[in-house]
C-alpha cells in the first residue's frame, strides 16, 4: 500500500537515555526539536491535538511492523494551546513531520506557506482515493486549487433529541424543517418549570454558523474581502437563532453555566441538543442504561426541508521542512485505509471521512450514527480565509449580544459586517498588494 | 587608564548582559508595536506594514480593551487592600510572642507561594466547583443557596481575587515578619507602661515602624497584580463572558492566539505606562506623606 514510500534501512536508533540527554543539554524545550537533533533518520514526529493522541498510539504498532524502517514518535497537544503551539514552531523553524490539522486552521498554515501540496501523491495513491471522500470534507483541504490535507476524521453538528418526549408531545418524527422545529420546540418548552426546548450555548458559535450555512448567500463576499452578513440569508439564521432565546425555548446560558448537558438532557431539561459526534459516546458513557433507547439523532433542520451544516474536522498535513516526507506521506496512507479508519471509530468515536469505512465495522448499522453519515452527504464548508476562526468568535459575541436584547438583528448583522471587514482589511491589503505585482 | 575608564570596564558585563537580554527586546518590542505584525507578514516580511501609533489609537477604540482594563484595575483594587491585611495580619500573629509552633505555621503560610499555579487551580476548580466543591457544601450547611463561583460572570473575579491573595500572600508575609522584628522591643515596652493598648501600639508603633515596608510591598504587590495572567488562564481562561479577561490575558489572546504581534505589543507598553504612572503616584503619595509627618511630629 504504500507506494510513495521509498523502502527504508533500520537506521541506528540512539539509546533513549542518550537521546534525553541529547534533549536536556541543547535545552530544546520545543520537543519538535529533539527528533531532528536525533542522528535516526527515519523517525517520523507526528503531532496530535487532543484526545487522538491517545487512540492513535494503538493504531501505530501495525504501521510500525509493516515498516520497519519507520519510527513513529507522537506528541499530544492539548486542543487549547495547539493552535499557538504550531504557529510558535512556525516561527521557530521547528515544526513537525506531519500534524493532524483543524480544517478551520489549514488556511491559515497555507496563507504561511508551511504545508507540502499533497495532489502528485494522491494521484499516486492507490488507498487515497478523492472521489471516495465526502466531497465537501475533502473540498475544506483545497485552498485556491490546491490540495493540502487528506481528511482524517469529521466532526459536523446535527441535532440529538428525546424520542420519548417528542412522542408524548406528539410528534412521530424529528423535525425536517424550521417551521417544524419551531412548533416541537414551542411544545417542548416550559419556561416556569426551567424545561427548554433546546440548549444552544451562547459562548459557541458552530450552532449559528450551521443555521447561516444553511443559506444560499455565502458568509463573505467578493473573493472573501468583506462580510456577508447582512445579506437576507443570514439575518434570516441570526433571526431564528435569537428567536429561539427571545421566545424562552433555549436558556441564555454558557457551556460552563450548563455544567453537565448530559445528565439534564437525560432528566428531559433539553429535549434537543444541537452538538457533534463525540457526544454519541459521552450519552452512551453517561445516560442510565434504561434511558438508552429514549434518544436519537437527526439531521439539521432547514429553512426549507433538511438542510446544511459545517464541514468540520481534521486533516493530516504534512509541513514543506519535514526531510522525511515519503515516509509521512505512508503514514497518512495506512491512517486512510478503511479498516484503520472502522478502528479508529470504534476506539474513539471519531467519523471517518470515506464512504467505504462507513460501509463496514461497527458504522454500518449504528442507528444513531445514520443521521451523521446523513448529514455528511449535506455539509458546506466555512470561508477558507485564515482569519475565519476570528469573524466567528466575533460574530458569536454580537449574536450574544442580540440574544441579551442589545441590539436588533439588522444592528447585530451590520455590526457583525462591521467587525468582519475590519478583520479582513489586512487579507484585502495583501490580495491587492499581490495583484499589483508583475 | 583614569578611573571613569575603569568603571566603564567593570561595568560592561552587566550592561552588556542587561542590553542583550532587557534593552533590546524592549526596543524591538516598541518598533513591533509600531506595525502591524501579523500571520501575513509571518509568512513574508514584505507584507509587513508601519502603523505608527495606528495600534493604540485602535486599541483604545475597542471596547474589549477597556473592559479588560476595568477587570484588571478591579483586581488589583481589592486584591492588594486584601492581600496585604492577609499578609500583616498572618506576619503579626507569627511575630506574637503567644504564638506556638512557629517554624510550623511559617512554613505552612509559605507553602502556597511554592507550589505550582496550575496543580493548585486543579484543587480550587474542585473546591469552586457548583455542584460538588466545598465551598458550596459549607454554604449549603449555613442554609445559603449555591454560587456558580466561576460560571457567573459576577463571581468568577472574586474566585480569582480570593485564588490570588491565598496563593500569594506568604510572600509578603516573610517581608512583613522581618519587618516586625526589626522594631526595637523598648518602643513596645515604653508604650506599655505609659499604658497605651493593642490597639494604639499597632496603630502608633507598628504601623509607623513598617512605613517603608509597606510602601514597598504595597507597590511590588501593586506591579505585580496589574500583570494579572495566569490565575484567569488556568481557572476560567478569560471567560465567563469575558469577565475574567485581563489587560495581560488580552495581550497573550492577541500575541499568541490570533498572532498579531504588533497589536499585542501596542497593548504591553499601554500596560506599562499604566503601571509606571500608578507607581509614580504611589512613590508621590508616599513622599508627601511621609513630609507631613515630619512636619507634624
Amino acid at each position: 500500500m504504500s507506494r510513495g514510500a521509498r523502502p527504508h534501512r533500520p537506521g541506528r536508533r540512539m539509546p533513549p537515555h542518550r537521546l534525553l540527554a541529547a534533549c536536556l543539554l541543547t535545552g530544546a524545550a520545543v520537543l519538535g526539536g529533539c527528533g531532528k537533533a536525533a542522528t535516526e533518520r527515519d523517525t517520523l514526529t507526528f503531532w496530535t491535538i487532543g484526545r487522538e493522541g491517545e487512540a492513535i498510539t494503538r493504531l501505530l504498532p501495525d504501521f510500525e511492523r509493516a515498516h520497519p524502517g519507520i519510527r513513529v514518535r507522537v506528541q499530544q497537544l492539548p486542543l487549547t494551546a495547539a493552535h499557538q503551539k504550531l504557529l510558535t514552531a512556525y516561527a521557530g523553524g521547528s515544526t513537525p513531520d506531519l500534524t493532524q490539522l483543524g480544517n478551520t486552521w489549514l488556511p491559515e498554515f497555507v496563507a504561511l506557506d508551511a504545508l507540502e501540496p499533497l495532489q502528485a501523491r494522491v494521484d499516486r495513491s492507490a488507498v487515497v482515493r478523492p472521489d471516495d471522500y465526502f466531497a465537501s470534507i475533502w473540498a475544506t483541504n483545497v485552498i485556491d486549487g490546491r490540495l493540502y490535507g487528506v481528511p482524517w476524521y469529521v466532526d459536523t453538528r446535527l441535532l440529538f433529541y428525546r424520542t420519548d418526549l417528542l412522542r408524548q408531545a406528539g410528534f412521530a418524527a424529528p423535525p425536517r424543517d424550521w417551521n417544524a422545529w419551531r412548533r416541537m420546540l414551542a411544545a417542548l418548552s416550559h419556561p416556569e418549570r426551567r424545561v427548554y426546548g433546546i440548549l444552544l450555548p451562547t459562548n459557541e458559535y458552530e450552532q449559528l454558523m450551521s443555521l447561516a450555512l444553511q443559506q444560499d448567500e455565502p458568509l463573505l463576499r467578493d473573493g472573501n474581502r468583506y462580510g456577508n452578513f447582512r445579506s437576507a440569508g443570514f439575518r434570516q439564521a441570526l433571526a431564528f437563532y435569537v428567536d429561539t432565546f427571545r421566545l424562552r425555548q433555549a436558556p441564555a446560558i454558557t457551556n460552563a453555566e450548563a455544567g453537565n448537558p448530559w445528565t439534564e438532557f437525560g432528566r428531559g431539561v433539553y429535549a434537543f441538543y444541537l452538538s457533534g459526534p463525540w457526544n454519541i459516546g459521552e450519552f452512551r458513557k453517561r445516560l442510565p442504561a434504561a434511558q438508552q433507547g429514549d434518544w436519537s439523532t437527526a439531521p439539521l433542520p432547514g429553512p426549507h426541508g433538511p438542510g446544511a451544516s459545517g464541514a468540520g474536522g481534521s486533516s493530516l498535513v504534512i509541513f514543506r521542512n519535514s526531510p522525511h516526507k515519503d515516509a509521512a506521506w505512508a503514514l497518512i496512507e495506512y491512517l486512510s485505509q478503511p479498516a484503520v479508519q472502522q478502528r479508529f471509530y470504534d476506539l474513539l468515536g471519531d467519523m471517518p471521512p470515506r464512504r467505504s469505512s462507513w460501509d463496514g465495522g461497527a458504522l454500518r448499522d449504528d442507528p444513531q450514527a445514520r443521521a451523521f453519515r446523513e448529514q455528511l452527504e449535506r455539509v458546506k464548508p466555512t470561508p477558507p480565509v485564515a482569519e475565519w476562526e476570528r469573524i466567528a468568535t466575533e460574530m458569536q459575541l454580537v449574536a450574544a449580544q442580540a440574544i441579551a436584547g442589545e441590539l436588533t438583528i439588522d444592528q447585530a448583522a451590520a455590526e457583525i459586517d462591521r467587525r468582519a471587514d475590519a478583520i479582513l482589511e489586512k487579507r484585502r491589503w495583501v490580495l491587492d498588494h499581490a495583484g499589483s505585482k508583475p | 587608564m583614569n578611573p571613569r575608564h575603569a568603571a566603564w570596564l567593570f561595568l560592561a558585563p552587566a550592561l552588556l548582559v542587561l542590553g542583550v537580554f532587557f534593552l533590546l527586546p524592549v526596543i524591538a518590542a516598541l518598533a513591533l508595536s509600531l506595525t502591524d505584525y501579523d500571520l501575513y507578514a509571518l509568512a513574508d516580511v514584505r507584507n509587513l506594514r508601519f502603523v505608527a501609533l495606528g495600534n493604540y489609537w485602535a486599541l483604545l477604540q475597542r471596547p474589549l480593551f477597556w473592559s479588560a482594563l476595568g477587570h484588571t484595575v478591579y483586581f488589583v483594587a481589592v486584591g492588594v487592600p486584601l492581600s496585604m491585611a492577609a499578609s500583616l495580619g498572618a506576619a503579626l500573629l507569627l511575630n506574637s510572642p503567644l504564638a506556638r509552633c512557629k517554624p510550623f505555621f511559617r512554613t505552612a503560610l509559605f507553602a502556597p507561594v511554592v507550589t505550582t499555579v496550575v496543580a493548585v487551580a486543579v484543587i480550587w476548580r474542585y473546591l469552586f466547583n457548583t455542584k460538588y466543591g466545598m465551598a458550596n457544601y459549607a454554604l449549603g450547611l449555613l442554609g445559603v443557596h449555591p454560587v456558580d463561583w466561576l460560571g457567573d460572570p459576577h463571581w468568577a473575579m472574586p474566585t480569582i481575587i480570593a485564588f490570588a491573595v491565598w496563593k500569594n500572600f506568604g510572600y509578603n508575609m516573610v517581608i512583613f515578619l522581618a519587618g516586625l522584628q526589626a522594631i526595637p522591643a523598648d518602643l513596645y515596652e515604653a508604650a506599655r507602661i505609659d499604658g497605651a493598648s493593642a490597639w494604639r501600639q499597632f496603630r502608633h508603633i507598628t504601623l509607623p515602624m513598617l512605613g517603608p515596608t509597606l510602601l514597598m510591598v504595597g507597590i511590588l504587590t501593586v506591579s505585580g497584580y496589574f500583570q494579572l495572567f495566569a490565575e484567569p488562564y488556568v481557572m476560567t481562561e478569560g471567560g465567563p463572558l469575558q469577565s475574567t479577561t485581563s489587560v495581560l490575558y488580552l495581550m497573550y489572546e492577541e500575541g499568541f492566539k490570533w498572532w498579531n504581534l504588533g497589536s499585542a505589543s501596542a497593548v504591553a507598553f499601554l500596560l506599562f505606562a499604566i503601571m509606571f504612572a500608578v507607581t509614580a503616584l504611589m512613590l508621590r503619595l508616599a513622599r508627601r506623606g511621609a513630609h507631613a509627618d515630619g512636619e507634624a511630629a
